[in-house]
């Protein structure tokens, strides 16, 4: 295994009765993403609390590049950068003020902070806004300030806590668009995320968490063999074919067929043994084998497993239950 | 399943010019403390510049103080207002600056709520700096309370005897023991969930600690129980030490209990502040 970015042990975190952390061990490899996947309340921000030198640990050991948080916390906060769910920049400042403050606070000289803020907020597409109150800015473009911030100083390692909650989906896919080309240039993303599909298309591993603790880790393959490889939705034109629909899928695709509330729409768990490709021949060969009888198919998509799938097959429990100790 | 294309009129992220904004350039040194701190009250100063109406506080609040207690009071306590005055003018600069140094504790815990804390405490810099930059910002807003009063007080008669340099003298004290009295809202700040139980708690103190003191009245007048507390507060040993300053005699056994005064309270809420910011 190539150099760690991050290394915990036994990471505890307790608020009153909640163990929000409660003996978290991770291995992050530097140079890549790493997703950390769990619903709300799973502890996913304390985690980065913790690791960002926010949060005084309650037990374990973490480390950031060979840098134990809490004794060395300023040779850590030399090399990380944090983006939280909510924008850690000034609302009431113009987009220009927040990055020149903090390039000052990161030691540039006057001149220089200017210089540095102007690059990054061309860079962002944000040379328009500059001299705007962030708080007059979309949801799109205050994440992109958020994240033009954290990377003033190039870090080694960038926490994204959730960067995506929340966005329409053009400004999602910059977020994702932009932390590609921050890795590639060399910097360790630790990204947290409640969506499966965003895990799965930046991260080279992810670790699944539930009340505090890791539940399974491994690349997004390994995960998704584990838990299936998502499921085929179809919405046919004739609701009295249903019944035949529902016997040739379940031939087909050798699973479960589930009849959705709509009385022309059915749902088929598959497996496609961890690979999507897999997945998506056989979800092929079942709609071959409805046409061939005849029935008509109006719609159809083949879904990612959802977070709640992914935890009903790792811990029988939904990912909405409240965590109950 | 395939990447969504960017619509070509908005910002679609570019490996070419991000990477050039990423390329390794060597990081600065680490600013020093004086630096930061000078950066945070900028900050404090464009947030001032951004919400100008939140200078209410230091201007027409003292202006309204002044005016109010001088004509109310004057007839009955000193035979005229004009006579009143050269007593209530430094006192009233006094409870007025005093009451506004809780805005800081508000500010502070209006920032906690945000993201932006965060960050900062993220950053290798000198901890304190933070906290001494919002005290930077509110040192302005206490010498504009201070100069609002000192002119409108010249304006109505107001002649202190010890001339413009007592005048400059009894505000520079008065500045002083502001910021040291400061971090006690720095603290509160930060140990407290909303900014009205911060405004709460600050009512709580400074209403008692301006009254009874010896801004309106001389404390002789006073019931012997009363006179124990209002002897003990510290406002009365500011008030007395910017008075004797205005008045071209400095009593220098005040001024010495003042910044004795001062230097404890950076000391302990100082600390306790500090101890606070690092545990939030």
């Amino acid at each position: 295994m190539p150099d760690l970015a991050i290394q915990t042990s036994g990471l505890v975190k307790v608020f009153g009765e909640t163990r929000a952390v409660d003996g978290l061990d991770l291995q992050v490899p530097a140079g890549a993403v790493y997703g950390v996947l769990g619903p709300n309340g799973a502890g996913k921000t304390t985690a980065v609390r913790m690791l960002a030198t926010l949060l005084r640990p309650d037990g374990g050991e973490a480390t950031v590049f060979g840098h134990d948080v809490v004794r060395e916390a300023d040779a850590v906060r030399s090399r990380v950068s944090l983006t939280g769910q909510y924008a850690s920049v000034d609302e009431e400042m113009t987009g220009a003020e927040n990055l020149i403050l903090l390039a000052r606070l990161l030691g540039h000289r006057k001149p220089a902070a200017r210089e540095r803020a102007a690059q990054l907020l061309e860079a962002f597409g944000l040379s328009e806004a500059a001299g705007r109150q962030v708080k007059t800015y979309s949801g799109g473009m205050r994440r992109r300030i958020d994240i033009a911030a954290s990377i003033l100083n190039t870090p080694e390692l960038l926490f994204l806590d959730e960067p995506t909650t929340g966005l329409d989906p053009r400004s999602r896919n910059q977020v994702w668009d932009i932390v590609r080309i921050v890795v590639a240039h060399g910097t360790t993303v630790l990204l947290t995320t409640q969506y499966l599909e965003e895990a799965d298309r930046l991260a080279g591993r992810i670790a699944v968490i539930d009340r505090g603790k890791v539940i399974a880790e491994g690349t997004p393959g390994e995960l998704k063999s584990s838990v299936g490889a998502g499921a085929v939705h179809v919405r046919l034109r004739d609701a009295a074919t249903r019944p035949d629909a529902e016997r040739v899928l379940t031939e087909a695709l050798d699973a479960t067929v589930y009849l959705d509330a709509d009385p022309v729409a059915l749902t088929a768990r598959i497996t496609g043994n961890g690979r999507e490709a897999a997945a998506a021949e056989q979800a092929s060969r079942a709609l071959a084998r409805l046409a061939e009888a005849g029935i008509v198919v109006d719609d159809f998509s083949l879904g990612q497993p959802s977070l709640d799938e992914v935890f009903l097959a790792l811990t029988d429990h939904p990912a909405a239950e409240e965590a109950a100790a | 399943m395939s990447t969504a294309t960017e619509n070509p009129t908005t910002y679609a992220p570019a490996a070419e010019t991000l990477g050039t904004v990423l390329a390794p350039s060597k990081k600065p040194p680490r600013p020093s403390a004086w630096s930061a701190s000078m950066t945070f009250g900028w900050r404090a100063m464009l947030k001032i510049k951004h919400v100008p109406e939140q200078l209410f506080d230091v201007t027409a609040f003292p202006l309204m103080m002044t005016l109010m207690f001088t004509y109310l009071f004057g007839g009955a306590l000193a035979g005229s207002p004009t006579e009143y005055l050269q007593y209530l003018l430094p006192g009233i600069m006094v409870t007025s600056v005093v009451m506004i140094t809780m805005y800081t504790g508000v500010e502070v815990n209006k920032d906690i709520e945000k993201g932006v804390f965060d960050r900062f405490r993220t950053l290798p810099i000198w901890r304190p700096s933070t906290m001494i930059g919002y005290l930077l910002g509110d040192i302005l807003r206490y010498t504009m309370a201070s100069t609002v009063i000192l002119l409108v007080g010249l304006v109505l008669g107001f002649r202190p005897q010890g001339g413009l340099a007592g005048a400059v003298g009894g505000v520079l004290v008065l500045l002083g023991f502001s910021f040291a009295f400061s971090w006690i809202w720095t603290m509160f700040g930060l140990m407290l969930r909303s900014e009205k139980s911060v405004m709460g708690i600050s009512m709580l103190v400074l209403m008692p600690l301006t009254f009874l003191s010896n801004v309106y009245v001389q404390p002789a007048t006073m019931p012997g129980w009363l006179q124990v507390f209002v002897n003990a507060n510290p406002i009365t040993h500011l008030v007395a030490s910017v008075r004797s300053l205005m008045a071209g005699t400095p009593d220098f056994g005040e001024l010495t209990w003042v910044l004795v005064a001062s230097v404890l309270m950076i000391a302990v809420f100082g600390t306790l502040t500090m101890r606070l910011y690092n545990r939030k």
